[in-house]
């Protein structure tokens, strides 16, 4: 191996490049960004101002915190569910000044006076609610005058009833209570802020109508198709960032005793850019009130630490201003090109030399070498079927086979014209086999492992197995699941060929050419599934011994067949048994004579071989061409080829002219005949093998003759 | 069909309603209210639309292609606040109008391109932009609130120009009303204001520079603001920075609205700003001499506009199958 060779395999296979593009299908990282502004204002303001973190300090700003963060959470719902509340602020101060007049003026109690402050919340969101929910105006524009209409109706209360407050005698412990006491260390604001954040968040995560939010925002159309009441929910969502904003209200009116011209002012654009630094997204959908939460704070922070730190008129503005603008546009930014980093960056090629292969050309002399045989085959349902990845036939002699549409088709016997869908899936079915009682068990690609009854009952048997503590994606999940062959014994072994991409991205395995590849074994008793062997290069076909004692499977991208030991002294380990073979192998299945037939999906070619030795121009590769320029493996020939026990190639042929099989994911013998299907073929190959078995049945070989 | 930019029949009857409201409450005022009829007073009714007028002209054209400019009262109030700041401590004219100008520019163009090239939705960009212009000039370029006009300074001399006894901003607002009439109606970059209101992606598939002509408008629309603050200097020889934070914003939305230019871009012109000035000029006179209370004055405003907002979203309705995700 070259210097360059090695230092390319140490950069590409030791370095875990593929990290990164698995962290950003994360979810989690949406709220990375403002956690860590978070972490860095609280740091920067905490070591600039001196006793920014003492006890009494906190507990005031904390108590302004408690209203505020009332405040963004109300917005945070309605932002959520894909609008928008300028009204806030006037909401805000009208309860706050409606809590003061019953409570000071009046003189009633203090309930009254939150009954009253909670009334003059709902109703004012309810009038939001009515007109962007059920007469559809712009959110924006329409909260924005109704900002307008109650600050101005609060700025006439305020001036009338300015003298009559500060007359009023009234007092009561339960206000200041509220206004001035802690609890347990945090001020009453800050615990209600607390319940009412938790009671959101399980609403909004939890129950149908917080789904209904986040449904709309996500999509008001589809929403809307889906049957959601889209104006109702949306009506609701103002009532909500009323109800949020009038408790805030009532809380200042009890810790200020009073309302003043300044009360809630600037707290719409306030609460809006902590919203939105806190990542909720504007438009809706995406978001959380513990997102909205680090943006209050991160806000509120920002802007009392400017004040304290003594900058003038205006700062606060200022620092809003460009709070938000760069929020907005990292919101926008992110949103839009989130996906274009990923896929840019998810593909990480590794390093690898494939070993030294013989010829499969014709005439080379090789047990490989290829030939035209395969293109004699009869077809069956030409131009019916699409992609037949797997073929099977039962003791009646019905064959079956998957479909690209999801379905299971059977085409009966003895002329294999007549067909019907035997069942419908719904995923694309790959691997295929019978167990003892008739079901026919399938491998579905992104689904799971299935089994149909013979009177057609859909079951699921397994989608997922035991999560590894490394696993950044979720590794639980069956994203690949390629072939499967049943065990004497009943236990069901199948292949998950990949953990990084879905089925149908298979092509991008090959170009990764990661070792991500399962064998699993899936427990009839119990139900269980658990991972017999993880780490290589798209784990496919799956075949039992026909002694039962140990299993052939093969790994497409390493071009090997490994043996894996089910009992003897090697039991639970796997050997190498054919290795550095020209062609990609698929399924495998047993033959007649006691030997296994292998499929190959396609060939190796030097080109393809090389650029594996040059992760570095895969990865460019990736990133700078389109999809249909890239370098793939080879699959437009393919082939069967015979090996026996020991691993040793008996035969092999294929279809040269590629005018019928250029391609072979399966193959299966019954009664002397080779049914032969591909994944990309738009037919079923029948092969009239010379001096095969006429009278032997894979259902038999497998379960004994018919009982 | 209806030419594009000529209102079409039902915004035509809007605007007709309007006008028609705005006749009848002049005949109203002028019957019921003394010294309504006056001339100086109907001066005066166009002297106080004036300012509003122009700041709306520039409004009308965001508007039409489907944005909105929030950030107009900021750049009109602080824009001029901090020429007159640096003319108060010496700068030499040129040199600061050279400031302000550019100063003024670098806004427009930042609204411009976070709105065209960043997709940031209009609202927040100038919510945002506004917010900062206030507080920059506020906190780091002027020293107090108010900030008065230089003796003898030639804002302070147009502020006297009279012509045939009216002041110059009717003639200023008369002039800037014909030349964004000209512009909207008989030029090539006017018409794609309305194909790229009525419809951006359409206009951008057809080849219309739709990007830089957002841009554009923001500019055009900073500059209104930067006029109509010179002319406020001049009439009040000084410049109050807390109209930012008064409803004056929300009265230049409510006269282009209210005139009949659609929110939704592609609709109205330059007739319906000088309608909706009219109904708001002769109601907030009329208001005054009545002498309703400012506080009354603004809520009475505000559920006008509620009103208008509310006719808009019936006449130009938004269907669940069209209304654009994040169009809010």
């Amino acid at each position: 191996m070259s210097f360059r060779e090695r230092l390319q395999s140490w950069r590409y296979n030791l370095v875990p490049d593929h990290v990164v593009g698995e962290i950003l299908t994360k979810r989690w990282t949406d709220n990375a960004i403002p956690f860590l502004a978070l972490v860095a204002t609280l740091a920067t303001f905490g070591s600039i101002i001196p006793g920014f973190f003492k006890l009494t300090a906190l507990q005031e700003s904390t108590r302004q915190l408690g209203e505020f963060s009332m405040v963004v959470t109300g917005m945070t719902v309605v932002m959520l569910g894909g609008g928008i509340d300028l009204s806030v602020g006037s909401i805000f101060a009208l309860s706050c000044f409606s809590a003061v007049y019953v409570f000071f003026i009046l003189e009633q109690s203090i309930w009254l006076a939150l009954a009253a402050s909670l009334a003059t919340g709902l109703i004012f969101g309810a009038i939001n609610g009515y007109l962007v929910g059920y007469l559809r105006l712009r959110a924006f524009l329409t909260t924005l005058v109704t900002f307008i209409f109650g600050r101005a109706l609060f700025d006439i209360l305020v001036t009338t009833y300015a003298a009559d407050v500060q007359l009023s005698t009234a007092t009561s412990d339960v206000l200041d209570f509220i206004g001035d006491s802690t609890f347990w260390g945090l001020s009453v604001s800050v615990w209600l802020a607390i319940i009412l954040a938790i009671v959101t968040h399980i609403a909004l995560t939890r129950s149908r109508p917080g789904w209904h939010v986040l449904a709309v925002g996500g999509s008001r159309r589809s929403a809307h198709n889906a049957g959601i009441r889209v104006r109702r929910t949306v009506f609701m969502t103002y009532v909500f960032s009323g109800f949020c904003a009038s408790i805030g209200g009532f809380l200042i009116a009890c810790r200020l005793s009073g309302a003043g011209p300044g009360t809630g002012l600037n707290l719409e654009i306030m609460a809006l850019t902590a919203a939105v630094v806190g990542g909720v997204s504007l438009g809706g959908g995406r978001g959380s009130v513990i997102k909205g939460l680090m943006g209050a704070i991160i806000v509120l922070t920002m802007t009392n630490g400017l004040i304290r730190l003594g900058y003038g008129t205006g700062t606060n503005q200022m620092v809003l201003g460009i709070m938000l603008a760069v929020a907005v546009t990292i919101d926008i930014r992110w949103l839009k090109n989130r996906h274009k980093v990923l896929n840019e960056v998810y593909v990480a090629p590794v390093y690898l030399r494939m070993g030294e292969t013989q010829s499969a050309a014709p005439g080379s002399g090789t047990p490989y070498e290829l030939d035209n045989r395969l293109s004699a085959a009869d077809h069956i349902g030409l131009g019916e079927l699409e992609g037949p990845e797997d073929v099977i036939l039962d003791r009646d002699d019905n064959l079956y086979c998957g479909t690209r549409h999801g379905e299971i088709v059977r085409f009966f016997a003895p002329d294999y014209v007549k067909s019907e869908v035997f069942a419908h899936i719904g995923g694309f079915p790959l691997g295929l086999a019978f167990d003892k009682s008739g079901n026919l068990i399938s491998c579905v690609g992104a689904m799971g492992l299935y089994s149909v009854s013979p009177d057609r009952e859909v079951k699921r048997l397994s989608a997922e197995t035991s999560r590894s503590w490394t696993s950044i994606v979720d590794d639980a999940r069956l994203r690949d699941p390629n072939d499967c062959d049943i065990a004497p014994d009943g236990r069901i072994y199948f292949t998950d060929s990949t953990k990084r991409y879905d089925a149908h991205d298979w092509a991008l395995d090959s170009i990764e050419n990661r070792a991500t590849g399962r064998l699993l074994v899936y427990e009839p008793k119990d139900g269980s599934t658990k991972t017999l062997l993880d780490g290589y290069r798209y784990t496919n076909g799956v075949c039992m011994a026909h002694d039962g004692k140990s299993l052939f499977f093969a790994e497409s991208w390493a071009c090997r067949v490994h043996r894996y030991w089910l009992e003897g002294p090697k039991a639970g380990t796997a050997e190498c048994v054919i290795r550095d073979m020209p062609g990609y192998p698929d399924n495998i299945n047993r033959a007649s004579d006691g030997n296994y037939w292998m499929a190959w999906l396609g060939m190796r070619t030097p080109s393809f071989d090389l650029s594996l030795r040059h992760p570095d121009m895969r990865k460019r590769m990736t990133r700078r061409l389109p999809q249909d320029e890239w370098l793939f493996p080879n699959i437009n020939t393919g082939g069967v080829v015979k090996f026996n026990e020991k691993g040793g190639i008996v035969e092999a042929m294929g279809d040269l002219t590629g005018g019928a099989h250029p391609m072979v994911t399966s193959m299966r013998e019954h009664k002397g005949y080779l049914f032969v299907g591909g994944i990309l073929n738009n037919r079923i190959g029948r092969y009239k093998i010379s001096g095969a078995d006429p009278n032997w049945t894979s259902p038999a070989s497998y379960w004994g003759a018919k009982p | 069909m209806n030419t594009i930019g000529w209102p079409n029949y039902r915004s035509l009857n809007q605007e007709g309603i309007v006008f028609a409201i705005a006749v009848v409450l002049f005949v109203a005022a002028a019957i019921g209210l003394p010294g309504f009829i006056d001339p100086n007073n109907l001066v005066a009714i166009v002297r106080s639309v004036s300012v509003l007028g122009i700041l709306a002209l520039g409004m009308a054209v965001v508007i039409i292609g489907r944005g909105i400019d929030l950030s107009a009262v900021a750049i009109m109030a602080m824009s001029v606040a901090w020429y007159l700041q640096l003319l108060n401590s010496g700068t030499p004219d040129g040199l600061a109008f050279a400031y302000v100008l550019a100063g003024v520019l670098a806004i427009g163009l930042l609204n411009g391109f976070l709105v065209a090239y960043a997709d940031v939705p209009a609202i927040f960009v100038t919510l945002a932009t506004g917010s900062f212009v206030f507080g920059y000039v506020r906190s780091q370029l002027i020293t107090q609130d108010a900030v008065p006009v230089p003796q003898g300074h030639w804002v302070e001399l147009l502020g006297g120009l009279r012509f045939l006894d009216v002041p110059i901003e009717v003639f200023v607002f008369a002039g800037l009303a014909f030349l964004f009439f000209l512009f909207l109606r008989y030029t090539k970059w006017g018409r794609y204001i309305y194909f790229a209101g009525d419809n951006p992606v359409a206009a951008r598939n057809i080849g219309i520079p739709v990007r830089p002509m957002l841009v554009l408008r923001y500019v055009l629309s900073a500059l209104v603001a930067l006029v109509a603050g010179l002319l406020t200097a001049a009439s009040l020889h000084s410049i109050n920075t807390r109209v930012v934070n008064s409803t004056l914003l929300y009265d230049i939305v409510l006269v282009a609205v209210i005139g009949g230019i659609g929110l939704s871009g592609g609709r109205g012109g330059v007739r319906n700003v000088l309608v909706g000035a009219a109904l708001i000029g002769i109601l907030l006179n009329a208001m005054t001499i009545i002498d309703i209370p400012l506080l009354y004055q603004n809520l009475i405003k505000a559920a006008i506009l509620l009103g208008a907002i509310i006719v808009d979203g019936i006449i130009n309705p938004r269907d669940e199958q069209t209304a654009q995700q994040g169009d809010i």
